[in-house]
């Protein structure tokens, strides 16, 4: 077990390789209770959420769900986001378990002072389970009446879960795969019941118990940041990417002026780029990466092998002459510079459901 | 798991198999078991030198890297160029797949090493 955010919490239960392979082939369960909820509520809760977050809540319908971010406002990163809209008047946003404290109490400061919205901090209420993977819905639709099929990706649906009423079921997650996160209440016998008959449905599918590390190459493969990795308050939306969430045209807010100065004055230094291991070698976190002459040019944000891809893969800030897929750069590794190439985003798509009838 | 009683172990949990001058080296299973699934093994080159409590190369998980650490001083005559290929293999039996084999230069050297008992007692404290 690790610390993870003052989460005891396991990296593997029975093995990284075999958990990252049922989540992209059957179906996988996550315990994410670390994760925060932050809910913002009363008439001026959609001023308050398009405020604080850079994506465009206003073209949110009832009961669907997007990804943004927090910002300071210098353009980086308090956290990134997931933004649903229970009502008019209600928004919840989930955040990350290490950020969380100080997410609260940047929320409350920034939110303060505005009229008529309350902030609550739920994230001690709700036991969080990720079930993800192509066999996720065959998965949870033998513990719920509620239609999954009828649940979009990134939408949302209040609905009867292991006997339990009114129970958040997101179509979302964290691994690139299809899947759901559910919410439910968290005194131990409810949550210890329902990750046992979540368990107990996927039986038929072989669904894994899953730890951090399959959940951090699942999201790797994906190209999917991790805060402190590929977000941070030192890295802005256009270093990290992640330009396409920052609505600038919705009107104010927060880090919005300092990233429309860095578009105004050419773009960021550097940005997140995708890098293949050609030559033998892993790259880890915090790896300088090097020209081929072996002049320094960043660092790896995330590197790891990638169990499904079954190659060795890392996320890095570059600049602009290194981002085009193609650019040769090296890893140095242990004292010896090892040659990666520039790939496209993301390393891994999940391949497209055949249609309907 | 029991390890091995013909074996000497370091505290750093490689094991090694003494045969005359000759000596193999290995991890501990403890040690595969705490890597988890093992992708990638850094293997010295025939003929280099490795230095008694000095690292030698790498073994790698998804996870993490590990050092190894020379139990001995000793020239390398081979290398298990299987675990190139499927280093997967020292998870399946750590105490039989043998990264490298060395000419060992001091055999004294290999009385300050631990036991199976000394090390089984070692890693039982680690672990509580």
């Amino acid at each position: 077990m690790v610390d993870f955010g003052g989460w005891d919490m396991p990296v593997e239960y029975s093995g990284l390789i075999a958990e990252h392979m049922a989540v992209r082939t059957g179906v996988g369960v996550f315990d994410v209770s670390h994760m925060g909820d932050i809910q913002l509520r009363g008439p001026g809760s959609l001023a308050a959420v398009q405020k604080i977050s850079m994506n465009d809540a206003s073209k949110l319908a009832l009961g669907q769900a997007h990804y943004s971010a927090m910002l300071y406002p210098n353009g980086t990163f308090v956290d990134d986001v997931i933004v649903h809209k229970f009502s008019d008047n209600d928004y919840l946003l989930v955040i990350n378990a290490g950020t969380r404290e100080k997410d609260v109490n940047w929320v409350r400061q920034n939110v303060g002072a505005m009229h008529s919205v309350h902030v609550s901090d739920y994230s001690d209420f709700y036991t969080q389970l990720a079930i993800q993977g192509p066999k996720a819905e065959a998965t949870l639709q033998k513990l719920t009446d509620t239609d999954l099929s009828g649940i979009r990706n990134y939408w949302f649906a209040w609905g009867k879960v292991c006997g339990l009423y009114n129970t958040l079921i997101a179509r979302t997650g964290y691994t690139g795969e299809d899947g759901f996160e559910i919410y439910v209440p968290s005194d131990e016998q409810t949550s210890v019941r329902v990750w046992n008959e979540v368990l107990e449905a996927g039986a038929e599918f072989g669904i894994l118990p899953c730890g951090l590390g399959a959940r951090n190459t699942l999201r790797l493969e994906s190209a999917m940041a991790l805060y402190g990795h590929e977000i941070s308050d030192e890295i802005n939306v256009l270093e990290a990417g992640l330009d396409r969430y920052a609505k600038f045209e919705k009107g104010d807010f927060i880090g919005r002026d300092a990233l429309l100065a860095v578009k105004a004055a050419g773009g960021p230094k550097r940005k997140l780029v995708g890098l293949e291991m050609i030559e033998r070698g892993i790259a880890r976190d915090g790896y300088a990466i090097r020209t081929l002459d072996g002049l320094e040019i960043g660092r790896v944000a995330s590197g790891s092998p990638a169990p499904f891809l079954k190659r060795n893969i890392a996320l890095a800030h570059l600049p602009p002459e290194y981002q085009e897929p193609g650019s040769a750069v090296a890893v140095e590794i242990r004292g010896t510079l090892v040659k990666a190439v520039v790939v496209p985003l993301p390393f891994y798509k999940r391949p497209k459901k055949p249609a309907v009838q | 798991m029991s390890y091995p009683s013909k074996y000497r172990y370091t505290r750093e949990h490689e094991w090694i198999e003494i045969d005359g001058s000759h000596g193999k080296i290995g991890i501990t299973d403890y040690a595969q078991n705490s890597l988890g699934d093992i992708v990638f093994v850094d293997l010295p080159k025939i003929g280099s030198i490795i230095e008694k409590g000095k690292t030698f190369g790498s073994v790698e998980s998804v996870k993490a890297v590990s050092d190894l650490y020379a139990p001995v001083t000793g020239t390398v005559v081979e290398v298990n160029q299987e675990l190139a290929t499927a280093p997967e293999k020292i998870n399946t039996d750590a105490h039989t797949s043998w990264i490298l084999k060395v000419d060992i230069a001091d055999p004294a050297q290999v009385s300050e090493l631990l036991s199976a008992d000394a090390y089984d007692a070692f890693v039982s404290e680690e672990t509580h």
